[in-house]
């Protein structure tokens, strides 16, 4: 789906102008929070009282390129002492051994010329690379010869011309991305050309990147650490979570450049739903875009005069401009109706059985129940970009009014606070809904489904509230609720996500479709090379 | 620019000493462009026809294009089947998928060592990892109709002229 990477590009980049600390700093609020009570635009304002666990943190580190070369760098000294060989044949070695120091240690205690070979490194004791002038050589590979001719080999005696080795190393570092297993360029030689070697024939740029890929087979072998998939970010994660807990815990992450992805899959932030059903839910929704697509389309017709209304903020509360007919985008039923507690525009209402008795029937239920959570999930990625570019539109006109009213920067900031709840608000109820078009109906399904209204209608009032001209915006009392109503969005957030992922740890959801427990992670490190 | 001392020996060598069932002929106006013609392999659904009784005997000729890309040999030559072959790693368009012409190429390779893997390849079919996904499909499944196919195709296809 084309527009799935419009939108977390959207949110990566809207990340950057504040880290996403906020709904932490909220968590104090969440535990004296009755779910039955109406919303109290005070909650927001307690500020923690201790911070308190909730279900979906994991713990995790972010490190930064210098973090990742001491890590490697420290790794190769302790074998290089330990085993007594050079730091060259150390990094070999344990990049052959994945970094896995205990094992690279055992194995070679056990029989160092096999664990030497495998590796790729003859077993003389090294001596420094080194270019010769050798009488008669001819070099294999672009048939020059003659005197004064520099040639070079590694310990298998494979023999080039110092141009054709630089060019070979070229090749293999710039245009193929290799590094750590970088072969004697003879054919079916699988001696490794060592870090040392390297330096000694390539340039300054080309050694930089050679390094540089090195770097990235430390990440991409260890199973602990990944690449924050953000353009052009350079931090790695490391996150014990494994392959096969991710039925149980949906492990996001945040880096340094304040991007949110899972640890999982590395897909943008998709809390509260498991990496597997993510990967169902796209798959479905590729499989399924030509008769989704009309639903999410920009403009619709006022259910009363029929005129044509667009969409232009993130908003669902629409009002006809013809009729003044107020309704909602998403079922297009009355607003009026939508602050009631008994109004559910979240939930999907199955229909009875005798309706759905033959087959054709039936597969127009499925289709019309994918469509109803499939509607829901494509309107908050496009409300979250309106919500974006409607802010990005009043932060211009901030500037404006800093100006005019004598007001702060600082004292504006409430507005980015406020945009970036609705983002992470609506990427959130995003995946709610294709959450919960895996959900079987029980109980748990419609305390669920509270929550998601709950938050859901917290960030309507929010967006709804946004959207107000500029001028209204400035209004000391509209300020103030704008602010109660973004810790209030989090808050909700914060209690939708705790409860799902305590259920989903503890094993009780009950899903539609069957889980494998380890959701294949969809290409990441490798694409990266 | 001017031939690569490389090139200009490979190419004196295929001609001076072809290797059997192979032959690669550089075209005059280009001397990085070959045309290839591989023998079907003996024993193979390439092969061709053999009459005994009228002792009269063919075999399947392959052609193929063979190209130098200028960083040759850094990067390997590009080969493509120009005679239509039913096999599973040869595709429609007569690419060809071979460890060699990838991953696994060396500089130390030549045009005359690539030629004699892809003639190997005729001989060998791997049907496990496969260019042509249908082809290795009936393979896999049915390898008596598949080398009937193969056979069928060569008798219409690698005829000589
Ligand atoms: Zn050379
Ligand atoms: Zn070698
Ligand atoms: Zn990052
Ligand atoms: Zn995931
Ligand atoms: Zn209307
Ligand atoms: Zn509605």
């Amino acid at each position: 789906m084309d527009s799935d990477d419009d939108f977390m590009s959207a949110v990566s980049s809207e990340d950057d102008i504040l880290p996403d600390d906020s709904d932490n700093d909220d968590l104090s609020g969440a535990e004296d929070f009755d779910f039955d009570d109406e919303p109290d635009p005070d909650l927001g304002m307690s500020k923690d009282i201790g911070r308190k666990r909730v279900a979906y943190d994991i713990s995790f580190k972010v490190y930064q390129p210098a973090d990742i070369q001491k890590q490697q760098d420290d790794l190769i000294n302790e074998v290089n002492m330990i085993l007594d060989i050079s730091k060259e044949e150390a990094a070999i070695l344990l990049r052959h051994f994945r970094w896995n120091k205990e094992r690279l240690i055992e194995d070679y205690m056990d029989a160092p010329p096999q664990v030497l070979e495998a590796a790729g490194l003859a077993q003389e004791p090294t001596s420094l690379p080194r270019l010769e002038v050798k009488p008669g050589f001819v070099c294999d590979i672009c048939c020059e010869e003659g005197p004064g001719l520099a040639s070079f080999a590694i310990k298998c005696g494979h023999r080039y011309c110092v141009d054709c080795y630089r060019h070979y190393l070229s090749q293999k570092i710039k245009e193929e991305g290799e590094a750590a297993r970088i072969q004697c360029p003879s054919d079916g030689c699988d001696l490794i050309v060592d870090a040392r070697s390297l330096d000694l024939l390539v340039n300054p740029e080309l050694k930089e990147r050679y390094h540089e890929l090195l770097n990235r087979t430390y990440v991409e072998d260890k199973d602990t650490l990944k690449w924050c998939p953000a353009p052009d970010c350079q931090n790695a994660i490391e996150c014990g979570v494994k392959k096969k807990d991710l039925d149980k815990v949906v492990p996001t992450v945040s880096c340094l450049c304040a991007h949110r992805f899972c640890f999982g899959c590395i897909l943008s932030d998709h809390q509260p739903a498991p990496c597997e059903l993510v990967k169902k839910w796209l798959k479905k929704c590729a499989d399924d875009s030509e008769t989704a697509n009309w639903i999410s389309a920009n403009t619709k017709e006022c259910p009363k005069c029929n005129s044509t209304i667009e969409k232009n903020g993130g908003c669902n509360h629409m009002t006809c401009r013809k009729c003044k007919h107020e309704f909602c985008w998403m079922c297009m039923g009355l607003w009026s109706e939508h602050g009631t507690s008994w109004y559910s525009c979240n939930r999907f209402e199955e229909k009875s059985g005798t309706e759905a008795r033959d087959a054709q029937a039936k597969s127009r239920v499925s289709l019309e129940r994918y469509l109803h959570y499939y509607n829901r999930y494509a309107n908050h990625e496009q409300s979250a970009r309106l919500d974006k570019d409607i802010y990005t539109k009043t932060e211009k006109k901030m500037v404006q009014l800093q100006k005019e009213s004598g007001m702060s920067w600082i004292e504006v900031q409430y507005l980015n606070s406020a945009s970036q709840a609705l983002q992470t608000c609506r990427q959130t109820l995003m995946w709610t809904y294709a959450f919960a078009f895996y959900l079987a109906r029980n109980n748990l399904t419609e305390i669920f489904e509270d929550n998601q209204k709950d938050l859901e209608m917290a960030v309507e009032g929010l967006s709804e509230m946004f959207e107000k001209p500029v001028t209204e915006l400035a209004d000391p009392k509209l300020k103030v609720e704008i602010m109660d109503k973004t810790s209030y969005c989090n808050k909700r957030r914060i209690i939708l996500l705790d409860d799902t992922a305590q259920n989903l740890a503890d094993g009780r959801w009950t899903f539609n479709v069957e889980l494998t427990g380890s959701a294949p992670t969809s290409g990441g490190p490798s694409n990266r090379r | 620019m001017a031939l690569p001392k490389r090139i200009i020996k490979e190419t004196e060598r295929l001609l001076a000493e072809p290797v059997p069932g192979i032959s690669a002929v550089p075209h005059e106006d280009n001397l990085r462009y070959f045309d290839v013609e591989i023998h079907g392999p003996s024993q193979s659904p390439y092969e061709g026809e053999v009459h005994f009784a009228v002792r009269y005997r063919w075999r399947g000729i392959f052609k193929l294009e063979l190209f130098l890309p200028d960083d040759y040999p850094m990067t390997p030559p590009k080969i493509r089947f120009l005679t239509k072959i039913f096999h599973p790693n040869v595709d429609k368009l007569g690419r060809i998928c071979l460890d060699v012409l990838k991953n696994n190429w060396s500089p130390a390779l030549q045009i005359r060592t690539i030629l004699l893997s892809i003639q190997a390849l005729l001989g060998a079919p791997n049907p496990d990892d496969p260019l042509a996904p249908d082809v290795a499909k009936s393979w896999k499944e049915n390898e008596q109709a598949a080398i009937a196919t193969a056979r069928e195709w060569t008798q219409k296809h690698a005829v000589p002229n």
